[in-house]
């Protein structure tokens, strides 16, 4: 046996006129977590293909344990060797976790399927890794990250011993996210290895020993972990020296007045949270996923209806749970989600910049040139503003829902995890964004757990349980506000 | 966001303009057809391009493409209602046993004949505003709703009749069904305003993006203002007093209400908007290339009825020019149709 769980040698792949791997390969030590990092479009997606087999390189060879990958068509033998674990699930919803665990080998080997001996499989698969979730229940009633460890379970139980994980933080929140690593320390420990993917790179110290890094198509290094700062990783990925470059903001000028008022608003996960926003703040909302931080902003944005409690704008009081009211009192939103609620990905950019804003008439001309100045002016990379959206990488996405929301020139800003999933170098030019509408004059409220998301902040406010509990001002330490995030603060 | 199974984009290499011209004209799929179409009529008949034949061809087609028209804002927005063919037949019934005495068939209801037309819009208003309280504001399932509303408003009609036809007719209806206007029957002039206002309404008005908006992803249409639920009751109503105006027109070329008006028309309905380029997931598919199925199914028609095909036999390959379009759309545009 071969001591690489998986090789991939000169892999060369292009789409048409697009090259997406251009000569690259990894080697990733048996038994070890091997990070896979770069921005978006550097390749990661496509080598993650080609190792699962869904795709065929135009050149390069790729082996498993020594062993020359299977050809294509063999899908079982594929499993064998390497399991995938996506940030889209890939269980069937509405049938049950043992039947999911067991797809398409429900017969276990004979003749009809046997339900009881199936559950007792799941039963002890489920025991095997330590998985507590109930085999009898449907998949859709997990949650993600229990979803995930079923989704793990089955790929160990096909037999291979190669998983990759496919950004499975994601949708995690910060405690979820250490019972992950944990399980994977644990797994790593009996011989099992992990191409981790991710865009934190901070998990890719927690987690990994050895870190590979792709950039424009082609492979740039890899080292060890241990030896590699960050700022080295962040010049790798970005090919330019220097850490993330956000604007902290603590430059800007300041004002006495009041733009966003909230009173006393409760609604479903929180209750009583009153804030004020002055002209230039910019105002940091951290808290865990179950905090109610979420639900808060999206009912300042009227996506939902308010329990009790006001939103006033300019001292002009808004109607709640109405959207319209909302943009029309100057409120713009980053949603939370871009596919799920930010997006309509068949649009085209520019359709999809103006939607909020539009007037009665939509001329097509006056909607191109509108798309192309968002284009512009958030530094979208697209062909043009026709191309639809689903085109798009993730981060360049998320500049078109940021376009979109201040496309109308709100006064208020409600950003909503404005900066998941997109690589280092979108991210800083949409932090920079929201530096900059805060110093014309526009009040903005920042929801995300992401450090970097909350150092352009003025001050962040942290929320447990549907309670804001802390405080803090800037220039506040990371362990301090991780604390207050994960509800260890000292009362 | 990674997406592993796509080839990632890389934007900054020469944009791949192929795609998008495609994209960008694929309502006008269907015209190249059409024009072919038009040339093997007038190839395998002498009377296939004379204005008669051709004006006969729209007359047939005119009540198909109003439900179609309906039918096709209905798929954009992301819904679909099955009982605009039982619209068709039971407003113009239901209006007329109104007005004509129990002798005719009718309710002995009297009321003037005038209000026929107005009678007729106003109940087709009533079935879509139905049928969007039942989608919307309850809850259901629309394809269920509109099968139990297509079979109910069905059997509505047959009660009301007895299943029998009304000839007793108002004369207004008469007049829309057989009346010329410039050398056109009015019920095509009816057909090219409607559709004429419904193009400029998708294309030029917010009103009228907002359907693709919520078809291709109402929560984002919510989350940038649109008001989605509003947006798509009226859009159930247009379809249902499409349907009505349709069923007007149909009467009065008849000069009766048959018990069966309507009935199986929902087919060639879907069959057309689908050839035509509307998704049937929603969000997607234009107007004009509807209308254009709408033409193609008529001129196929009209030339195996100039070759003398028995009806039985056009029946047959009505259905299978269905599923030859969906080959051929198949494989022009490179998408698959779920």
């Amino acid at each position: 046996m071969s001591e690489f769980a998986a090789i991939a040698r000169g892999v060369t792949k292009r789409f048409g006129r697009t090259l997406a791997l251009d000569d690259v390969g990894i080697e990733i030590r048996a038994g070890e977590s091997h990070a896979l990092v770069g921005r978006n479009g550097a390749g990661k997606s496509t080598l993650v293909s080609i190792l699962t087999g869904m795709q065929v390189p135009d050149a390069g060879e790729v082996s498993f344990f020594g062993e020359p990958a299977p050809p294509v068509a063999d899908r079982a033998a594929w499993r064998r060797h390497v399991a995938c674990v996506y940030q889209k699930s890939t269980v069937v919803p509405e049938l049950s976790v043992a039947e999911n665990l067991f797809i398409n080998r429900q017969d276990l080997g004979g003749r009809l399927i046997s339900w009881k001996k199936l559950k007792r499989q799941a039963t002890e698969l489920l025991e095997t890794y330590d998985v507590a979730v109930n085999p009898d229940e449907l998949v859709s009633a997990l949650t993600v990250e229990q979803r995930q460890l079923v989704e793990i379970a089955r790929a160990l139980s096909i037999g291979s011993r190669f998983v990759i994980l496919d950004e499975p933080t994601a949708q995690l929140d910060g405690p979820a996210i250490e019972r992950l690593f944990d399980r994977m320390r644990s797994l790593q420990d009996k011989g099992v290895t992990f191409l981790f993917i991710s865009h934190h790179l901070q998990e890719v110290y927690e987690v990994c020993q050895t870190v590979t890094v792709y950039r424009d198509a082609r492979h740039i290094v890899t080292a060890p972990v241990a030896e590699m700062s960050k700022p080295d990783l962040i010049e790798a990925m970005t090919g330019e020296a220097g850490g993330l470059n956000v604007p902290s903001g603590d430059d800007r000028p300041s004002s006495a007045d009041e733009v966003l008022k909230v009173s006393a608003l409760s609604g479903e996960s929180f209750s009583d949270i009153s804030l004020s926003a002055t002209r230039g703040e910019v105002i940091g909302l951290a808290g865990s996923a179950s905090s109610g931080k979420h639900e808060f902003a999206e009912t300042v944005y009227g996506l939902r209806k308010p329990s009790s409690g006001s939103i006033s704008v300019d001292g002009a009081s808004v109607r709640g749970g109405d959207v319209p009211a909302a943009l029309k009192a100057g409120i713009g939103c980053v949603p939370r989600d871009r596919h799920h609620q930010g997006l309509v990905l068949d649009l085209s950019i520019a359709e999809n910049a103006t939607m909020s804003t539009a007037g009665r008439f939509v001329w097509p001309s006056a909607q191109r040139s509108a798309g192309s100045t968002a284009i512009a002016s958030y530094d979208v990379k697209a062909a043009g503003p026709d191309q639809p959206v689903s085109d798009l990488s993730g981060g360049n996405q998320q500049k078109v829902v940021m376009a979109r929301a201040l496309a109308g020139d709100p006064s208020v800003l409600v950003l909503i995890n404005p900066t998941a999933g997109v690589d280092v170098k979108s991210k800083e030019s949409l932090l920079g964004v929201v530096d900059a509408q805060a110093r014309r004059g526009k009040a903005a409220i920042v929801v995300s757990d992401e450090l970097d998301d909350l150092r352009v902040c003025d001050r962040v406010l942290v929320m447990f349980h549907g309670q804001v509990v802390r405080e803090f001002a800037r220039g506040w330490r990371d362990q301090e506000l991780i604390a207050a995030i994960e509800g260890m603060s000292s009362e | 966001m990674t997406k592993a199974m796509n080839p990632p984009v890389q934007a900054p290499t020469p944009p791949p303009k192929q795609k998008f011209q495609f994209a960008r004209y694929q309502d006008l799929a269907l015209v190249p057809v059409i024009i072919i179409l038009l040339i093997v009529g007038a190839v395998l008949s002498p009377i296939f391009l004379t204005p008669g034949n051709l004006i006969a061809v729209l007359t047939q087609q005119s009540e198909l493409s109003l439900l179609v028209l309906g039918q096709a804002m209905i798929l954009i927005v992301g819904k679909m209602d099955l009982s605009l063919e039982s619209t068709v037949g039971l407003a113009p019934a239901l209006a007329v046993a109104l007005i004509v005495p129990a002798s005719a068939g009718g309710l002995d209801v009297g009321l003037a004949a005038w209000m026929a037309l107005p009678l007729c819009l106003l109940i087709g208003v009533v079935i879509g505003g139905l049928n969007g309280f039942l989608i919307l504001k309850v809850g259901l399932s629309g394809f269920m709703v509109t099968l139990g509303m297509l079979t109910m408003l069905r059997g509505l009609q047959l009660a009301i009749t007895e299943g029998k036809s009304l000839i007793d007719v108002p004369e207004s209806f008469l007049y829309l069904g057989s009346t010329t206007w410039l050398g056109l029957p009015a019920a095509v002039w009816i057909c090219i305003v409607c559709y004429a206002v419904g193009i400029f309404v998708l294309k030029y008005l917010r009103a009228g993006r907002s359907l693709y908006a919520i078809g291709g992803n109402s929560e984002a249409a919510r989350a940038a203002g649109i008001r989605v639920d509003r947006v798509v009751w009226i859009v159930l109503i247009i379809g249902s007093v499409l349907a009505v105006v349709a069923g007007i027109l149909m009467t009065g070329r008849l000069g009766s209400v048959a018990a069966t008006q309507g009935e199986g028309m929902i087919f060639q309905v879907f069959a057309a908007a689908v050839i035509g380029g509307i998704s049937l997931q929603g969000g997607k598919g234009t107007l004009f290339g509807a209308l254009s199925g709408v033409l193609m199914l008529g001129l196929v028609e009209q030339i195996l009825r100039l070759q003398g095909v028995s009806g039985f036999y056009i029946k047959a390959s009505y259905g299978a020019v269905i599923i030859l379009a969906l080959i051929v759309t198949r494989f022009a545009t490179g998408q698959k149709q779920e």
